[in-house]
């Protein structure tokens, strides 16, 4: 097993996170940094000892500005997250535990959802709310649960099979007190790892959709918003759009690395990254038997291979290979947002 | 064979409807009265009455989705709210432009993938990977935006090299040269953009080949290591880099939204956000239709693909 903090680039996406939720939340402790003073006077100055990163159009202190509009960005990236677990264990938890119809209509609302470009989707989404923080938070996670609930939908499958869980239901333990119970715990370190990569995502999402000026709106500033403005003075200002550019990299990076650090935790025999083989199942449609699908099936009834070794004794072949699926396309999934696809 | 697909297809209309429907109840949910585009302040009541009636705003709702899928199916995807032009004419015009944009850049990005995935999974752990697979991470986490931004700034304001927005220059509309000069930010935004994502797909394509017994045969004969990268590895790593190539369809008509938006180029993102912020909704439902059909055409072919290169899966 891996040691944490021999892995460089893990301690370093740790203590950057630590970091800058920590500037984030007691940025306000600072007196002289206000990022709503307004300096016409010495407006677009460049970096210089009283203004670390200079000033903006309005003479605004930029450091300042960047501090406190990561305040906005992780606090979409985390309430986001939150929003997008809850739906996605929702949603995966119910239809694997009662599986039949209820798995199945799930199942397509997760294959539509996925089927159209998440951007498009999203903006779409966005002319129905009125504009506001709140309201992009709830587009993020109503646009990015589906990874989860396929994942905890897997995992829920394979911890069903287990014999405590059988037994509670045999003794006559109502479905909701097994799901939160007896369930929610085996699929807990899942659910964590999975969290971490849904945050970059949201991050991302929401950057992206400042930008084209349809997410965070003046007078509030995220990071993506500080970058859709530095865009009208890139040119006589290039330092205002170096700055949230570089956090946001650095965090998206973090919380991707995090993820993949807590995945080895979470499943010690796995060595991370040795167990993804591709499998797109992004965008898959409406159909279950998807050739992808299929020929994985046909696959793990191989003899044995490297898939073989994780598969524990009590999961049928076929969900272990399923769950395998999901999970790497759901990583790439989450991985790909706010890129251009 | 045939069979297989045939099955395919039949399952894929179904699906097809549904997006319609989905597209449609989310534009009708919309906190607006599509009317209202249409009309001036000054207009009298009865004015803004006969407009919403002859745009057929007072139907069932049922009444004017029929209408509205009939109308798709004919290849009428309406008029603007705003400028009253044809949307088809505009998508028309809109749609070689980004496929220009999009398909050499994918393929390109595509193409450099599989040499460097296939390098980076068979020297895992060594620099070459630490050095590929670190640069995927950092890609990954890099919005497009940002590095556009970076490439505007250097070649565009500090070099003066190329031009930063559109397509032409006013007046040089015929020019390949000038064409070719505007072109050349957005491509390199786009491979850096498909590239990170590509290569790690390859990569750990390649890791999972690498392991397996046919490799062990192979280096146990003697081969050499290029020998197995190229010849053997790389054939069962494009199987499952075909099904992205199907995939990749609807990138051919709304992957550039954020990239044709910073460079001005005028293609269907651009379109697409300018008719979100003036809240254009037939131009948006057009967009979302089309992209919605495009990924389930997309999945579609990719399956097609896959049956056609891995036999093994019609016979399951």
């Amino acid at each position: 097993m891996l040691e944490f903090c021999s892995d460089r680039q893990a301690a370093f996406a740790a203590s950057y996170l630590l970091l800058i939720f920590l500037i984030s939340i007691l940025v306000f402790l600072f007196r002289g940094l206000d990022p709503d003073k307004i300096d016409v006077l010495h407006k677009l100055q460049p970096p210089s000892p009283l203004h670390w990163f200079g000033t903006d159009n309005m003479g605004r202190d930029y450091f300042a500005r960047v501090l406190y509009g990561g305040q906005v960005s992780l606090l979409v990236g985390v309430l986001a997250m939150l929003c997008s677990v809850l739906i996605g264990v929702t949603v995966g938890m119910l239809s694997g535990y009662f599986g039949g119809l209820i798995d199945g209509f799930f199942m397509r609302l997760v294959d539509i959802f996925l089927s159209i470009p998440w951007l498009i989707m999203v903006t779409v989404f966005g002319l129905l709310f009125k504009k506001g923080l709140l309201s992009i938070i709830l587009v993020i996670g109503i646009f990015s649960w589906m990874d989860i609930a396929r994942i905890v939908r897997s995992e829920v499958l394979a911890v069903k099979g287990r014999e405590y869980v059988q037994y509670a239901d045999f003794i006559g333990i109502p479905p909701l007190s097994v799901m939160t119970g007896h369930i929610l715990p085996a699929v807990f370190s899942t659910i964590i790892t999975a969290s971490t990569s849904t945050i970059a995502g949201a991050i991302m999402t929401e950057s992206a959709l400042s930008f084209l000026g349809l997410g965070v709106q003046q007078p509030m500033s995220s990071w993506g918003s500080l970058l859709q403005q530095s865009q009208k003075y890139l040119q006589n200002a290039p330092y205002m759009a170096l700055l949230p550019g570089i956090l946001i990299i650095l965090t998206v990076y973090s919380f991707n690395k995090l993820g993949d650090i807590l995945r080895v935790f979470a499943e010690p025999r796995v060595r991370a990254g040795e167990e993804d083989m591709p499998r797109e199942a992004g965008g898959k449609s409406g159909n279950e038997e998807t050739a992808q699908e299929k020929c994985g099936e046909g696959r793990a009834e191989n003899p044995p291979r490297k898939d073989k070794e994780r598969e524990e004794a009590e999961i049928p072949v076929r969900e272990a290979s399923e769950r395998k699926e999901t999970e790497i396309s759901a990583r790439e999934a989450s991985e790909k947002r706010g890129k251009d696809e | 064979m045939a069979k297989y697909i045939a099955k395919r297809i039949l399952k894929a209309v179904p699906l097809l409807l549904l997006i319609t429907v989905i597209c449609f109840v989310l534009m009708k949910l919309a906190p607006y009265d599509a009317v209202d585009a249409l009309t001036r302040p000054d207009m009298s009541q009865a004015e803004i009455d006969r407009i919403r009636e002859s745009y057929g705003l007072n139907d069932p709702v049922a009444v004017q989705y029929l209408r509205w899928l009939n109308n798709l199916l004919h290849g009428n995807f309406g008029y603007s709210l705003l400028s009253h032009t044809s949307i088809k004419y505009d998508l028309l015009i809109r749609i070689p432009n980004t496929i220009l944009l999009m398909l050499p850049s994918y393929l390109t990005a595509y193409l450099l993938s599989i040499p460097l995935g296939l390098l980076a999974g068979s020297r895992r752990g060594k620099w070459p990977d630490k050095l590929i697979d670190g640069f995927c991470s950092i890609g990954i986490a890099t919005p497009t935006f940002w590095f556009a931004m970076l490439l505007i700034y250097a070649f565009g304001y500090r070099m003066k090299l190329l031009p930063i927005l559109g397509m032409h220059t006013v007046g040089m509309e015929k020019s390949l040269p000038d064409l070719l000069r505007h072109f050349l930010l957005p491509y390199l935004v786009l491979i850096f953009s498909f590239l990170p994502d590509l290569t790690r797909f390859v990569r750990s394509s390649a890791i999972g080949q690498w392991k397996e017994d046919y490799v062990l045969v192979q280096k146990a004969f003697g081969a050499g290591r290029s020998e197995i990268l190229f010849r053997h590895v790389a054939r069962n790593v494009l199987i499952p880099l075909i099904t992205k190539l199907g995939m990749a369809l609807p990138l051919l008509v709304t992957g550039a939204v954020i990239t044709e938006t910073v460079f001005s180029w005028p293609g269907i993102g651009s379109y697409f956000v300018k008719a979100v912020q003036a809240m254009d909704y037939p131009i948006v439902m057009s967009v979302l239709v089309l992209s919605g059909s495009l990924v389930i055409l997309g999945n579609l072919l990719s399956d097609i693909l896959y049956s056609i290169v891995d036999p093994r899966i019609r016979s399951t």
